[in-house]
């Protein structure tokens, strides 16, 4: 089933959780909604779910307004991030709790009811803990008891807020892949929240990037990672490093340091912020080298199949910091010293005009 | 769990909760002077002030013999007090359950204006004296209060009548309920609510399937306080009652009547009662406190 949303609005106090969202789910596709904590991700998710209402706006399921229909008719699938198992009742029972909810004409009888349970625990790869309570399982498995409860009343969405944010990190890559299967084999249409730009990449088939309650970019994990088009979404996804300059005919200026060349141009004395990923950024120690930016260099770190060498800003970029990721040999050849004055001299550099930003972004 | 640690909050009282390693160690006690002195006050007190006077309500009761007991207990008048204080107890321990539970299900699990006001007027009760309770349902709906000729007129007697007696305990044990369970449901969220009703469940039987089996120790809890407090309530009720033996007399004023006249021996024999109330009182909440702990931490 599809989902679309339009024009949604939502105040909490003085404080807009969203402001202005419409988009668009087409049915069958595993969707992530990424962005920082208060970005308005959850609200849009427990708007869609009927479990917070829009102060303007509507939330269409399958082509019909479903903005006025209650949580329990909408048929949504809902997992929350502290799983809300039903702390007294076994796994058996809150997978079952669904069905036995439903008015006696449409409940199926106990009989059925216990194969579909079964059925679904199954799938979750847990039947084995059908008499277990909540409390003695672990977070892992608690989660996936969570999601064979939502689907038991064969939810046309499913709706996952933070499914992964209570669990360590070894897990959580073992449920990710695991809910990607799942999602292969039912196809059914799902939006699952997060705040890890890698759970969300390696996931969804398509990302929505939210930030400040407004929607920053959509597209594939390949397209917002390789083509950002806001600095925000180039700035969360993945690490990165900016200077702050002014463009010159062509030549960019930070500081005292120049970049020539840059390929894209802006009126002149444009105040822009550059984006540069680690692995974009090479190091030159000469320093008589006129094209680069200055740093001094604070530590090398030379574990894993590349080397990441962390440096200080001097002069206008004085407090801030750079990465860069070099190979082991080039790091070799380099032979760098602490507190080594060099230059960094960027492959690649994405620029943004400074007004074109609505705040601060900090690499 | 979370809720842990808001259910069993006075487990830690208990003797059979093995002590930890940092109690034993040594290093993490205290020396052995400063306990002994603590502990001797700690019984001292507990010795005069509460195993003291327990005993001397039995001894004196039964201090000629116990025929003279039953013969107190069974007389009209004390069998017409317990009576009443049964069914006083029977009215308001269920209306304040059902008004307790609604109370602490709006604060804890909706958001209003005015949310605040509510829980302090909850607290009214406890922070009023009892007789000012009284006192103002006299004003009330006493022969010369605001409602005193309207209830004249249409033949219906609240002061110095059962009604009176009724709605003033209800007053003075109304917070019991919902008091112990407004934190115990705030701890708890609204999350099953919401996963309930998201699966498809009713209000009702959200609450009936969800809800209560989740506060039902400490719903117990605030039952067996209001209890006791219902039965053991004496100054707003001694002011509506008016006092009438065989009709309007509670146990605990029962209890002050035969003590005014001198008749010892029956008002430590109703007494004895009241305390033998306390005692099962203090059985039964132990036994609840002792449920939901072990409940709590094994789920």
């Amino acid at each position: 089933m599809s989902i679309e949303v339009k024009n949604l609005h939502k105040q909490f106090g003085s404080f807009t959780a969203l402001d202005d969202i419409s988009l668009n789910f087409p049915s069958g596709e595993l969707v992530a909604l990424l962005g920082p904590s208060g970005c308005g991700k959850t609200t849009l998710l427990r708007i869609i779910a009927g479990l917070e209402q829009a102060d303007s706006g509507s939330v269409i399921l399958d082509g019909e307004n479903a903005s006025q229909t209650h949580v329990r008719e909408r048929q949504v699938g809902f997992v929350f991030q502290h799983y809300a198992l039903f702390k007294h009742m076994t796994v058996f029972d809150n997978v079952a709790f669904g069905l036995r909810m439903k008015p006696r004409k449409s409940r199926p009888s106990e009989k059925v009811i216990a194969e579909k349970v079964h059925r679904l625990l199954e799938l979750v790869q847990l039947d084995w803990l059908a008499d277990r309570f909540p409390s003695q399982l672990s977070g892992g498995q608690r989660q996936r008891i969570a999601l064979a409860r939502a689907l038991a009343v064969e939810p046309r969405v499913l709706l996952l807020d933070e499914p992964f944010g209570a669990l360590d990190a070894k897990v959580r890559k073992e449920l990710r892949r695991w809910l990607r299967k799942l999602h292969d084999e039912l196809h059914i249409t799902s939006i699952f929240v997060t705040h890890d730009q890698e759970e969300a990449l390696e996931v969804a088939d398509r990302v929505v990037l939210m930030d400040h309650g407004k929607v920053e970019q959509v597209g594939t994990p390949d397209e917002v990672y390789n083509h950002p088009q806001t600095p925000f979404v180039y700035g969360f996804l993945g690490s990165v490093n900016l200077f702050h300059g002014r463009v010159d005919d062509g030549h960019l200026h930070v500081g005292d340091d120049v970049l020539h060349d840059l390929g894209e141009n802006y009126g002149p004395g444009s105040e822009v912020y550059a984006f540069a990923r680690p692995h974009e950024l090479d190091i030159v120690v000469d320093t008589q080298q006129v094209s680069g930016l200055s740093a001094k260099v604070n530590r090398v770190l030379s574990f894993g199949l590349n080397s990441r060498v962390e440096l200080d800003g001097i002069n206008s970029a004085h407090g801030q910091h750079f990465e860069v990721e070099l190979s082991p040999q080039r790091v070799h050849e380099l032979s760098l010293t602490q507190g080594q004055i060099v230059k960094l001299v960027p492959s690649k550099l994405k620029l943004f005009q400074r007004d074109s930003l609505h705040k601060d972004h900090h690499a | 769990m979370s809720n842990a640690a808001v259910v069993n909050k006075p487990l830690s009282n208990f003797a059979w909760v093995s002590p930890t390693k940092y109690e034993r160690n040594v290093a993490t006690q205290e020396s052995k002077w400063i306990k002994i002195s603590v502990i001797s006050i700690a019984l001292a007190f507990f010795a005069l002030f509460l195993v003291m006077p327990l005993v001397a309500v039995f001894t004196e009761a039964l201090r000629k013999g116990f025929e003279v007991y039953w013969l107190a207990l069974s007389d009209s008048d004390a069998l017409s007090a317990v009576r009443l204080t049964l069914l006083t107890a029977l009215i308001a321990v269920p209306l304040n359950l059902v008004f307790g539970v609604a109370a602490a299900w709006a604060i804890a699990k909706f958001e209003f204006k005015g949310k605040q006001l509510l829980i302090t007027f909850i607290d009214l009760p406890f922070s009023v004296s009892p007789v000012i309770v009284g006192l103002v349902y006299v004003l009330v709906f006493g022969v010369n209060g605001w409602f005193g000729e309207w209830l004249v007129a249409n033949d219906i007697k609240i002061i110095f009548a059962v009604p009176g007696i009724v709605l003033a305990t209800i007053f003075v044990t109304f917070p019991f309920v919902a008091r112990e369970l407004i934190p115990l449901m705030q701890a708890q969220g609204k999350e099953e609510e919401e996963a309930a009703v998201v699966l498809g469940a009713g209000g009702w039987q959200t609450f009936w399937y969800v809800t209560l089996p989740n506060i039902k120790w400490g719903l117990l809890y605030g039952v067996i306080l209001c209890n006791a407090r219902a039965m053991g309530e004496f100054g707003a009720v001694s002011v509506v009652s008016g006092h009438i033996r065989g009709q309007t007399n509670t146990m605990p004023l029962h209890v002050e009547i035969l003590y005014n006249e001198y008749n010892f021996a029956a008002a430590f024999a109703v007494a004895s009662l009241l305390a033998l109330l306390a005692l099962v009182t203090l059985v039964l909440k132990t036994w609840v406190e002792h449920r939901a702990g072990t409940n709590a931490s094994a789920h």
